[in-house]
């Protein structure tokens, strides 16, 4: 099983590092016939405008809507942007999953912000329950998911910040910021069952 | 636990999140929104781009905070800005803006010559220029949590931004084979705090993220830099003082994302009209280098 990241831009070799970590091959995916290879695919955090400009610019956009059918992704901030139906702004989305972001939700740098999650989805990978350390950077936010999507994660104010539909999967922090791969455990555990 | 805010992995974070990336010099916020739409990861917002800053002459200083405001609302990509070295009211003054991160800059005329910031004491991250890796390990002393090697602002001649990275990139190749035992000396010699010294030898690459800076103007010199090892460029004169920047800012950010992949780098450099003219840096008297600035 090989876990593919998009490597337009961002911080790709942090989940590269992370999946070598848990042991998993992985490949740096920056051509659409590199998505051949893969069984999954992680969309990093970055800026979700130059990405996307590059994925039209190298005709990514059609082979990784085609590839989001059946396969899984899972997006960090950026890569959640970039995977959802609607971030109520003009710019190019794959619009996959059904949820509807808001950008920089939080403010710009300064309120960038670290917090304890309670996410009871990764006890599926890790038994014994601790907080999620999460990092959240320029974070976008998930205000509102629909129809099967399965909220993952809530700041203590309620608002969404981790989340599952089927075979997609987005996070508006950034697990591979830190040393806590359970959410790259948790995407591997996605892939396999898919 | 409590939501922290300011804190180094934050600060450090966003500028992980600019790998793989180009920030643009604009002075407008007409430049910033073509920069946004080239594909820039974000703008450095100034009054002068270097190479007219190195023309005109005069003391450089911190923009004027109207403009600074005018890109930040124009643009939804993250907005930095230049203190000058060690004016740490500058600096204070960008922080209260909310700029996503603080260049302290040699391409501003310093406002000490023996003082950089202390920049551990902000909530907002700061990036600062270097010409080795002493240079770089006493920034990130200070709380730089984003270096980028120097280069020679405003002239067009990617030379000295080689010079740069291969000076940090090698020295850290070395330190990776070093014995234990070696590393205070080392240290000591090249005025660096050990802890960092011992953390980058760990770690093999520097312990935040190193772009390149100054001189580079096309594609190619972009692609370069990250062949050479860092992790994402600024280009600075040499998009707006080109004669179609919109096109050589979009094929900048083609070749720094494909840098590994000649065939693409030849088609994003083919037809991109007039460089900006360039100034060789030998040409230029010792005490018009702006690298030096600062230790």
């Amino acid at each position: 099983m090989k876990i593919g990241v998009l490597a337009l831009q961002g911080d790709f070799i942090e989940h590269v590092h992370a999946l070598r970590r848990i042991g998993m091959d992985s490949s740096e995916v920056r051509l659409p016939q590199q998505l051949d290879e893969i069984d999954g695919l992680i969309i990093p955090g970055g800026e979700s405008t130059t990405i996307g400009k590059l994925a039209i610019d190298f005709e990514l956009m059609e082979p990784l809507r085609a590839f989001g059918q059946d396969k899984a992704i899972w997006g960090t901030c950026a890569g959640a942007i970039f995977l959802s139906k609607d971030a109520r702004r003009e710019q190019p989305l794959l619009e996959l999953m059904d949820i509807t972001v808001e950008r920089n939700a939080f403010g710009r740098q300064v309120d960038s912000f670290e917090v304890d999650l309670d996410v009871p989805a990764l006890e599926t990978v890790a038994p014994s329950w601790s907080p999620y350390h999460a990092i959240f950077i320029r974070a976008p936010l998930i205000e509102s998911v629909q129809k099967d999507t399965q909220t993952l994660a809530s700041l203590p104010d309620g608002r969404i910040v981790a989340a599952r539909q089927g075979h997609w999967l987005a996070t508006v922090f950034h697990p591979e910021l830190t040393s806590d791969d359970r959410f790259h455990l948790y995407f591997a555990e996605m892939i396999r069952t898919n | 636990m409590e939501k922290q805010v300011g804190t180094f992995a934050v600060k450090k974070g966003l500028a992980q999140m600019l790998k793989g990336g180009v920030i643009m010099d604009v002075v407008t916020a007409e430049h910033a929104r073509i920069a946004e739409d080239a594909g820039a990861v974000a703008v450095m917002a100034l009054e002068r781009v270097p190479a007219d800053i190195r023309a005109d002459g005069g003391v450089a200083r911190m923009s004027d905070p109207g403009l600074i405001e005018e890109i930040m609302e124009t643009v939804s990509i993250p907005v930095m800005a230049k203190v000058r070295i060690g004016h740490f009211v500058e600096a204070q003054i960008l922080e209260s803006l909310g700029v996503d991160y603080v260049d302290e800059s040699e391409v501003l005329t310093p406002a000490d010559e023996e003082h950089h910031i202390y920049k551990h004491g902000f909530k907002i991250p700061f990036v600062c220029g270097c010409r080795n890796l002493g240079e770089a390990l006493r920034r990130i002393g200070e709380g730089a949590a984003m270096i980028r090697t120097k280069g020679e602002a405003g002239t067009g001649d990617v030379v000295e931004a080689v010079r740069h990275a291969r000076s940090v990139l090698g020295a850290i190749r070395r330190l990776e084979n070093m014995p234990d035992e070696e590393l205070m000396a080392y240290a000591k010699n090249i005025g660096a705090p050990f802890e960092i010294v011992k953390e980058t030898k760990e770690l093999g690459r520097l312990p935040v993220v190193n772009f390149a800076a100054g001189g580079l103007a096309t594609p190619a010199d972009a692609a370069l830099m990250m062949q050479l090892g860092v992790d994402g460029v600024f280009v600075g004169s040499g998009i707006f003082k080109s004669g179609d920047p919109a096109q050589r800012a979009a094929a900048i950010v083609k070749a720094t994302t494909h840098f590994n992949d000649p065939a693409i780098l030849a088609d994003v450099s083919r037809n991109l009209g007039e460089p900006m003219v360039g100034r060789q840096v030998t040409d230029i008297p010792e005490a018009e280098l702006i690298a030096k600035r600062g230790w």
